[in-house]
């Protein structure tokens, strides 16, 4: 049965499918470390998205595009940010809220340019160059060696390095950096916050600022380089996964990162299982693989809640004492 | 946070003041795209109240965002976020079309529809027990085991549909059709007036079920149990309440009730179950219950208000293509965003309209 399964394109398509919940994920640490839970991942991925695939259409600039993306998540983080610091509104609900609203509005407005029923037409060309590492020519005729400076490290766009380069970046920010410490101490005790001189909304918001940007990019990642077009509903559930994988890691960069690479591991075995036959079973249906990664997050989420344990003070809105 | 407001303020001045503005927001938007909506909320009002035949669509509609909203708003009184709502009813639609599918030929319809009902409500049921028990054992957020199981529900019953439901030679993805003895009593056989509309006994046992849900929560020792473990887990189980024990039962009964919304649609309008039957009731459901805060007659005319939409939509989706059906689901994100995530942000300045009054009355 085995000979059907490729461990090398796993791995590959692991690394391929890895930056969108590694973007989002770390939106998610950088919202809820500092005290705010951000259920909105999602809608900001779409909107990102679609903002990303119109943008990149129309200027045939895809850099254009993820800016254009940056933009319009930055406008919900800011509605978010005043509902949730300003307001003191339910966050929850307020994450529910964008995801519908983005899931009808997304439709909408591509439908409105596009025609195409609720997609956008294809990029074609206007996508990000692929990187190849240089003397690649050299090694092309060992085989493991093309493999793995080809496809395995080389051979991808620049938003996957990017990914990849943030998982120390995010540890040394969040551990390490003035910023950082600031952002946790917010989220764990915003009176003992207050009481030292951080101001706790402007903490809040900058942290959901910095999420906003990294969120547009999983976006922008879903809708130029790995599909090439906008979709209806194209984020089909990845702003959640990447929240179970926030919550596997314990709100941790590192092992939130080791938590999206387990997704992503699950997503490119699911690809791969579709027409396997197995052993006892026979060919799984599509549509039961699909589940695949869902199980896995409620699953993760049953073992792992008990023990993990998140910023004390998430989802409690700030009131100043006096 | 508002208690300096009479409650008429807070249950029906914020309330509509908030709908209010989601629906600017919506004209906005609509305007944007180049239609009028002085002309599209008129096309609306005119589809679904301006005869007797819309109406009945729009009540029809109604029936089963009052299950929904009820199936949320029961479990939002123990402080739980059931989001899967959409999921819990797909499910009861599988378990009210095995029951038809099992004894439709043999049984009559007053054992029958019973039956389907119990197979309806029991599904729901069962696939909300798994993230009531979560929440309540293992902790595990019930928003987003809710979330994840509305997905699983919708590959699972996309695998049963295809591979078991479909009669032999229909490409169709769907169950055959009930026998029909299984179809709901339709209630123009009484009300001749209502026109050729699928508006059924649902709408009566939805009213039934509104009157009960407040009986329950606010007249019953368990509905205290259950208001007072959401208002302050803490502080219930010091007064000996079981947590766990109200967050299972809440949670079956919040399955249940959406579980028995796919009856209006199922048994009492389209006689066979397919591919996305939902079309998104349970998140309408959302909607329903943070707009009418929970409360019995909030949820019928806020169940009512989305009846409107969706009958006056789909209307309005034929004349004006720049306003597709999908608007709606924006627009039902626009009142979410309104009146649950920031239902108090007209408090303080009504507050201050009052007071002043106060002050000159004084």
């Amino acid at each position: 049965m085995f000979e059907d399964f490729h461990v090398s394109s796993i791995l590959v398509a692991t690394i391929r499918s890895a930056p969108v919940l590694l973007f989002a994920a770390f939106a998610g640490v950088f919202a809820e470390r500092s005290g705010i839970i951000d259920l909105a991942l999602e809608g900001k991925m779409l909107v990102a998205a679609f903002a990303a695939a119109a943008c990149t259409y129309a200027t045939q600039n895809p850099y254009l595009g993820v800016a254009a993306g940056m933009l319009v998540s930055c406008c919900i983080v800011l509605l978010q940010g005043y509902v949730a610091i300003n307001q003191k509104g339910n966050q929850l609900v307020f994450g529910i809220a964008i995801n519908i609203a983005m899931s009808g509005l997304t439709f909408v407005l591509a439908q409105y340019f596009f025609q195409l029923g609720g997609r956008s037409p294809d990029l074609g060309a206007a996508r990000f160059p692929v990187l190849h590492f240089p003397f690649a020519e050299l090694w092309s005729d060992i085989a493991p060696l093309n493999w793995l400076f080809g496809q395995l490290l080389g051979g991808h766009t620049i938003l996957v390095y990017l990914a990849f380069a943030l998982i120390p970046c995010m540890h040394w920010l969040l551990n390490h950096s003035r910023f950082g410490l600031r952002l946790r101490a917010v989220g764990e005790n915003p009176h003992a916050a207050d009481a030292a001189g951080i101001h706790v909304a402007q903490t809040r918001y900058l942290a959901l600022l910095c999420g906003g940007l990294l969120c547009s990019l999983s976006g922008a990642y879903l809708a130029i380089v790995q599909s090439g077009f906008f979709l209806r509903d194209m984020s089909a559930g990845n702003g959640f996964l990447a929240l179970t994988a926030m919550v596997f890691g314990n709100w941790r960069p590192l092992q939130t990162a080791l938590g999206c690479l387990m997704f992503g591991f699950f997503a490119a075995l699911q690809i791969q299982m579709e027409g396997v036959a197995f052993p006892v079973v026979g060919q799984i249906p599509g549509s039961l693989i699909q589940m695949l990664p869902f199980v896995v997050t409620v699953v993760v989420l049953a073992g792992v809640m008990a023990k993990s344990v998140g910023p004390k003070a998430l989802g409690v809105p700030f009131v100043k004492s006096r | 946070m508002n208690s300096e407001l009479p409650r008429w303020a807070t249950s029906i001045a914020l309330p509509l003041l908030n709908l209010l503005s989601a629906l600017i927001v919506a004209a906005g938007v609509i305007y944007l795209l180049g239609e009028s909506p002085i002309e599209a909320l008129s096309i609306l009002v005119q589809s679904a109240l301006g005869n007797a035949e819309g109406f009945g669509y729009t009540l029809f509609y109604a029936t089963t965002f009052i299950f929904t909203g009820l199936s949320v708003s029961i479990a939002m009184q123990a402080g739980l976020f059931n989001i899967g709502s959409d999921g819990q009813m797909y499910l009861g639609g599988l378990g009210l079309t095995l029951v038809m599918l099992q004894f439709d030929a043999s049984l009559p319809a007053w054992l029958l529809i019973p039956l389907a009902l119990m197979g309806a409500a029991l599904f729901g049921a069962a696939w909300a027990f798994i993230p009531g028990y979560l929440q309540a054992k293992r902790g595990s957020h019930v928003v987003v085991t809710t979330i994840m199981f509305n997905f699983i529900a919708a590959s699972l019953m996309n695998f049963i549909i295809i591979t078991y439901l479909i009669p032999t030679g229909e490409q169709n993805p769907a169950s055959r059709v009930f026998a029909e003895n299984g179809w709901l009593p339709r209630l123009n056989a009484w009300l001749p007036a209502l026109g050729d509309t699928p508006l059924n006994l649902s709408f009566v046992l939805a009213l039934l079920c509104l009157f009960a849900y407040g009986v329950v929560v606010w007249r019953t020792r368990w509905g205290y149990a259950l208001r007072a473990a959401g208002k302050s887990a803490h502080a219930a189980r010091y007064a000996g309440i079981s947590i766990a024990s109200v967050i299972i039962i809440t949670m079956l009964l919040s399955g249940a009730l959406a579980g028995v919304a796919a009856m209006n649609s199922l048994a009492g309008s389209m006689h066979y179950l397919s591919l996305n039957f939902t079309s998104g009731a349970g998140f309408i459901g959302i909607a329903v219950a943070l707009m009418g805060r929970q409360h019995p007659l909030g949820i019928f005319l806020s169940a009512l208000l989305f009846g409107i939409l969706i009958q006056g939509g789909a209307d309005l989706s034929l004349e004006k293509s720049n306003i597709p059906p999908e608007t709606f689901i924006f627009i039902q994100g626009l009142i979410i965003l309104f009146c649950g995530a920031m239902e108090n942000m007209y408090a303080p300045a009504l507050a201050r309209i009052l007071n002043l009054k106060w002050r000159k009355n004084v």
